[in-house]
């Protein structure tokens, strides 16, 4: 009898040691105990395809189609051109400009253009840590004087080495980090006529 | 016929059901043990076609999750980005670098990056990132402190269980959706303070995350 004990003993111990403990690290893709209905022949997001040519699930717009709700007739809202090709100076008016689309600008601002231009919008961001020492200080002449209709487009479609992010940026916000921008270029730019009268006193 | 089973034989049959009880009682700790996704998902960290540090992107130079998983925020899925979207810094960083090869070829050529996934609920299982999201449940809660894994580890159960206990009691998970991508956030006031501002969240927007099977599977 003891020694059944010691043959179960030492199964235990092999189990153990071929199975190792929860939470170790491990490149093999995990087990699935039941695999019931875990893997379904259906089309997941970015999910391979052996049906499509490109083996991708997620399948392109056709040409010259448009999707339900994404007819984009705004001209101004989403290319930031007038109907005679020529970038807008303000907003367009689909848009309510107030403190909730400045905070929105902010918050979109801080995700996508701080690591290249900074927090400061003064192109003294992380990226210049990593040895890339070209991205524009939004508070230059040539910028500060760019129109929003030109600032859009270059968020959009992306200028010299920066990228397009109008895959990442809907319209509605890129407008929004415009907004921003334009608050941080009046706050790196602020004259003493800016501070009220009755403060100019403590600044001096 | 006492040659053939000794006295000790009459010890026999209870011997042997001991050792089926302790034997069926070490496979239940086993299956107990092994057979969840405790054990079969937690320390998954896939070998990735080229060894991007989330460590150093999130973590030490601080880019916000959202800058490459953008659409977390609109869509149920949390998009793996496009080369692209690595091409943003290194068209100019590191852009010589042999590990970012695949990086490039895939800018280039169209194909895709093949990058190896890490969390995957079954395909029975409707979670929608956008909902949690949005409604300040971080993304540290169910992907761990991803700003601090050289190699992106699968480091919480992710199982049904998981989901209902978070179902069942949010207040400890929901934060401000400003906060989100925060990993490292706590709340200031500890445990308390984080239940009873989770509570007023509860309240106010009404979270009422469901508890019936149609919840999630469909």
């Amino acid at each position: 009898m003891r020694y059944v004990y010691l043959v179960l003993f030492f199964i235990a111990v092999l189990a153990v040691g071929a199975l190792g403990f929860r939470g170790s690290i491990s490149t093999r893709p995990p087990l699935e105990v039941f695999p019931d209905m875990d893997r379904q022949s259906k089309y997941l997001p970015q999910d391979a395809s052996t049906f499509f040519a490109d083996g991708r699930t997620d399948r392109p717009i056709p040409a010259g189609t448009v999707a339900r709700g994404d007819l984009r007739a705004d001209r101004e809202l989403y290319t930031g051109m007038n109907r005679g090709g020529e970038f807008v100076t303000g907003f367009p008016a689909a848009l309510t400009i107030d403190r909730q689309f400045f905070d929105r600008g902010r918050e979109r601002f801080e995700i996508y253009c701080t690591p290249c231009h900074g927090q400061l919008a003064d192109g003294r961001g992380i990226v210049t840590q990593y040895g890339w020492g070209g991205p524009a200080n939004l508070h230059i002449d040539l910028i500060r004087n760019q129109s929003n209709g030109e600032l859009f487009n270059t968020i959009t479609n992306g200028k010299n080495t920066m990228f397009p992010l109008g895959d990442k940026i809907n319209a509605e916000d890129r407008w929004a980090v415009i907004a921003y921008v334009r608050a941080l270029q009046r706050s790196q730019n602020g004259r003493m006529q800016d501070v009220p009268a009755s403060h100019q006193g403590e600044l001096n | 016929m006492s040659h053939l089973f000794p006295k000790s034989a009459n010890r026999l049959p209870l011997q042997i059901i001991i050792f089926l009880v302790v034997a069926g009682g070490i496979v239940t700790a086993a299956v107990n043990y092994y057979a969840t996704p405790k054990y079969t998902r937690v320390g998954y960290a896939p070998i990735q076609p080229v060894p991007f540090s989330h460590e150093l992107h999130a973590g030490d130079m601080g880019i916000d999750c959202r800058f490459c998983h953008s659409t977390v925020e609109k869509a149920g899925h949390a998009a793996v980005p496009t080369s692209q979207t690595c091409m943003n810094c290194h068209s100019q960083v590191k852009n010589q670098s042999a590990l970012l090869a695949p990086v490039r070829a895939s800018y280039e050529s169209g194909e895709s990056v093949e990058w190896v996934r890490v969390h995957q609920a079954p395909d029975y299982v409707y979670f929608d990132h956008s909902v949690h999201v949005n409604r300040g449940v971080s993304c540290v809660e169910c992907h761990g402190r991803v700003d601090q894994m050289e190699v992106v580890t699968h480091s919480e159960s992710l199982s049904m269980g998981f989901c209902l206990d978070c179902h069942r009691d949010p207040a400890p998970n929901l934060r401000d959706p400003k906060l989100v991508t925060e990993l490292g956030w706590e709340h200031p006031q500890g445990a308390d303070g984080q239940r009873a501002d989770g509570e007023t969240f509860i309240h106010d927007w009404n979270i009422n995350p469901p508890q019936s099977c149609t919840g999630c599977h469909r």
